[in-house]
């Protein structure tokens, strides 16, 4: 430890601290625009100068290590001219159009100018100016008034791992530029606008439509994907405007993936805001509640109760599941399932460690080897790729990846797609038996690849086996993690929205439903299955997005979009969190759960519950941790998959999947559409 | 200073290679680094990479010395916009580098500067039509003592006057190679009105 003092208060630091963050332990506020925590010190900016008794020019503290009896001032007036000097040459070159520029009311220059600054100008010189960058749709530039606090360059080799960004040129001369001829590549490029500490790099989707003044803020979940990364919603006049990261060092850390950040625009686009029904001459038009949930009714008392089936997921909120299973099961219905077609994951409470990301999204820092089996951590989810990155950044592990060929943005060992690697695994007949027996904590990322698959019961269960034998599967440690695309696939297998006794699985439904023996199938947010299947069947479609199923349905009832209700969602490591309700939805459409409990009513089987404390307490009989917010399931050991079923020979390949359009609320973005057509120019593996 | 880009495409050539000469100075450069640093030798290589193609990088070149020590080519870019001594456009086949900073400018760069201009035709920045010569101006070469100072490619020429800068420029234009160093009587930096015993 090494002792010193700040402005006279003695600070006790371990060797290696920065001046810094000596200053930060006793709260002497120090302006940065260089600086941040989570990427490299680069020391340019010089705003975070201090004074050190005994040295005479002030130090950039950002960058200067501690050093025992070290008396720091931060209140002289030697620094603060140091700081109105640094202050004065950022704005020798910055054009002072705050009232045109989109970051005017959250921007670091602007702050500090004022509390740091001189009140007034002396430059009355010829101000530089600079071309715009084409940094693709989502991010708009205006470099002109660059700092060249290099944040951005720095964020995208660091922490995205995607080395397009550079300055070029030197003094007055030094601009940002990115190689990349059609935009920036990489999932993670919208978190540059956040690093921005001016208004460089703004967002293109919201330029000039708001003011941070004028927002609305509420803190939520994103849903777009399984991670579930915490955010904030930006909204004005009952829109979402934007939005942003929110701080969650367990999940997303700081950053956020581009669809969760951009797709936003596709909420007010294709809603369904009101009930739908198919006229006698098969057209959809609209109708009010009764008349929709009448054509319900008459319908759904005409079946046998093997005739009926019900299908959920895609961001399918636990009140919701839990109201339709109930509102299924009072009708003697145990056709449902959540689960993709040919899914092998397990459906009982007591094997969830074969469906949840095991290590946790924070664990993956503990890996000291990784597999990535049938997997592309790059487009189903791009926050834990970021994570990978990053522990491989300080740990050096070594990655292997069987299945799949996408550039992701660390080294692999590429163990290629045959299916026999596992049995070689097993019997010590492959070099990679080497890097697991070295490591002592391996993780196993398994995606929807290997689940989706005929065998995948048996694969799942060699995985276990080579978990098993190399210490990565047992009460200390469980590097089995599972990877899910959607974020209500955990959700769903929490509260058991899964085939009942004798019931049918999705295959099952989908292959009775084209031999005609399904007749009625209720489809919640459910988009993505073979929805050919079902042109014989009758089809209530519950979602908020007039999407494929929608277009099919025979009765459409408008739901909410996770921005507009107070919904649960368990993350694919079974981290339970909510959303908060930020807008109003548009028109008739109606909560998720209230829609399927007002049915149950006119079926004249109300279920048990009238208000949400009511349903959140039948949620808790499921599983008392579904309704404590932040809580982490965890899952015991248990024998998942089956290791001696016979494999096919068929290649591992991740899910084949357009990052930027995974679900009704992106693909109804235009900004996703640009984003897609951007990316295909770009080539797809890179 | 003149703002330092990549030429325009027009002239960038579409591809460029290592001889096999400089391959092989290559594997000696890299020799002196440790294995995963090999990013160190960027500086060696580009100044290879220029030798090698008329005192100019192309951009081509830097892609591939970007390849070469397994670089993002945008960092490369970087280094070879930062250095002056790296030529990012063509240039003659000589380049008179001409120090204008206060010491040499004390000691009449002013008038090296308008012996070049009216011997060559051109002003700084200009690259005469035989591309025998370019002409730049530059910031310290840190041989002050020597003052004034130019420096036409690897060599430095000093304590010039009028005279003997023509001088020169009259052998180089004959593509004889004229004395390096001082062009006084002196044959360091000694000082000039002491007599050598």
């Amino acid at each position: 430890m090494i002792n010193l003092t700040v402005d006279g208060i003695e600070v006790k630091l371990p060797e290696g601290s920065t001046v810094m963050q000596a200053c930060e332990s006793v709260n002497a506020e120090i302006p940065i625009f260089c600086f941040h925590e989570r990427l490299s010190i680069a020391g340019n900016c010089r705003m975070c100068l201090v004074e050190i008794a005994g040295s005479p020019k002030p130090i950039a503290s950002c960058a200067f290590p501690i050093a025992e009896g070290m008396e720091v001032i931060t209140t002289s007036k030697k620094v603060k001219d140091a700081r109105e000097g640094v202050m004065e040459f950022l704005l020798i070159n910055h054009p002072l159009d705050c009232p045109i520029c989109d970051q005017g009311g959250e921007c670091d220059l602007q702050d500090q100018a004022l509390y740091y600054g001189r009140g007034m100008s002396r430059y009355s010189e010829d101000k530089r100016a600079v071309d715009d960058k084409p940094f693709g749709p989502l991010i708009k530039t205006a470099m002109t008034r660059c700092i060249h606090c290099t944040r951005c360059v720095r964020f995208m080799d660091e922490v995205a791992g995607v080395h397009e960004l550079g300055a070029i040129g030197r003094g007055e001369d030094m601009e940002i530029i990115s190689v990349a001829e059609s935009g920036l590549g990489g999932e993670l490029s919208g978190n540059i606008i956040d690093l921005c500490p001016v208004g460089a790099l703004t967002s293109a989707p919201y330029a000039f439509t708001a003011r941070p003044w004028e927002l609305k803020h509420t803190n939520s979940i994103d849903v777009l994907d399984a991670i579930g990364s915490s955010i904030r919603i930006d909204s004005k006049d009952e829109k979402v405007m934007r939005i942003l990261p929110r701080l969650n060092e367990e999940v997303n850390e700081e950053w956020l993936g581009d669809k969760s950040r951009f797709a936003c625009d596709g909420l007010a686009n294709q809603r369904l805001d009101s009930p739908y029904r198919k006229n006698s001459k098969g057209k959809l038009e609209k109708c009010n509640w009764d008349e929709a949930f009448d054509t319900i009714f008459k319908k759904i008392t005409k079946f046998k109760n093997n005739e009926i089936a019900a299908l959920a997921i895609g961001n399918s909120c636990i009140e919701s599941m839990v109201t339709l299973k109930d509102l299924m099961s009072g009708l003697n219905v145990s056709n449902l399932d959540s689960r993709s077609e040919l899914s092998s994951l397990p459906i009982k409470a007591s094997e969830r460690c074969g469906w949840l990301f095991n290590p946790k999204i924070s664990g993956i820092e503990k890996f000291d080897s990784l597999t990535i089996i049938g997997s592309n951590p790059r487009y189903e989810a791009p926050i834990l790729e970021s994570r990978i990155r990053k522990a491989w950044l300080n740990s050096d592990m070594s990655i292997g990846r069987i299945g799949g060929d996408c550039m992701l943005s660390y080294p692999l060992i590429e163990l290629g797609s045959k299916t026999s690697i596992f049995d070689d695994l097993l019997n010590n007949s492959h070099s990679y038996n080497k890097v697991l027996e070295a490591s002592s904590r391996p993780g196993f990322i398994i995606g929807e690849g290997v689940i989706n698959r005929k065998d995948g019961y048996g694969i799942i269960g060699k995985i276990r086996k080579i978990a098993e034998k190399y210490n990565a599967f047992n009460e200390e440690w469980n590097g089995l993690g599972f990877l899910h695309t959607s974020a209500g696939t955990v959700g769903a297998l929490e509260v058991g929205f899964v085939p009942g006794n004798k019931g049918k699985n999705t295959t099952e439904i989908i292959n009775s439903a084209h031999k005609g023996k399904i007749k009625f199938v209720w489809l919640l947010n459910t988009d993505d299955c073979d929805l050919d299947a079902f042109s014989n069947s009758f089809i209530v479609y519950q979602g908020h997005h007039g999407d494929k199923a929608a277009e099919i349905a025979d009765v459409i009832l408008p739901g909410r979009a996770y921005t507009e209700k107070e919904a649960t969602y368990v993350n694919t490591e079974g981290r339970v969190q909510r959303t908060q309700q930020a807008v109003q939805s548009p028109g008739d459409s109606k909560e998720d759960w209230k829609i399927v409990r007002a049915f149950s009513s006119i079926l004249g089987k109300p279920l048990p519950y009238n208000n949400i404390s009511e349903l959140r307490n039948r949620i808790e009989k499921i599983n008392p941790y579904l309704t404590v917010e932040n809580y982490v399931i965890n899952g015991c050991l248990s024998n998942i998959g089956d290791p001696d079923l016979k494999i096919s020979n068929h290649d591992i390949n991740p899910l084949d999947i357009n990052y930027y359009m995974t679900c009704p609320i992106s693909r109804f973005s235009e900004t996703m559409a640009k984003c897609s057509m951007q990316s295909k120019k770009n080539g797809k593996k890179n | 200073m003149s703002i330092r880009r990549p030429a325009p495409d027009l002239i960038q050539p579409k591809t460029f290679k290592f001889s096999t000469i400089n391959l092989i100075q290559i594997e000696k450069i890299l020799k002196k680094y440790p294995h995963d640093k090999k990013s160190s030798a960027v500086l060696p290589l580009l100044d290879l990479a220029q030798r090698q193609n008329d005192n100019w990088l192309p951009l081509a070149a830097i892609k591939i010395v970007a390849n070469t020590l397994e670089m993002p080519m945008v960092k490369v870019l970087e280094v070879s916009t930062f250095y002056n001594m790296y030529n990012l456009s063509p240039v003659g086949k000589n380049l008179l580098q001409v120090c204008t900073t206060t010491p040499c400018w004390l000691r009449g760069s002013d008038e090296i500067y308008e012996a070049c201009k009216e011997k060559l035709g051109i002003d700084f920045g200009g690259t005469t039509k035989d591309k025998d010569f370019t002409l730049i101006e530059v910031e310290c070469l840190g041989a002050c003592s020597n003052a004034p100072i130019v420096q036409i490619n690897d060599d430095y020429y000093e304590d010039l006057d009028e005279i003997s800068i023509t001088s020169i420029i009259d052998k180089l234009k004959k593509n004889i190679q004229p004395q390096t160093g001082p062009q006084s009587e002196r044959t360091g930096s000694e000082p000039l009105n002491t007599k050598r015993r």
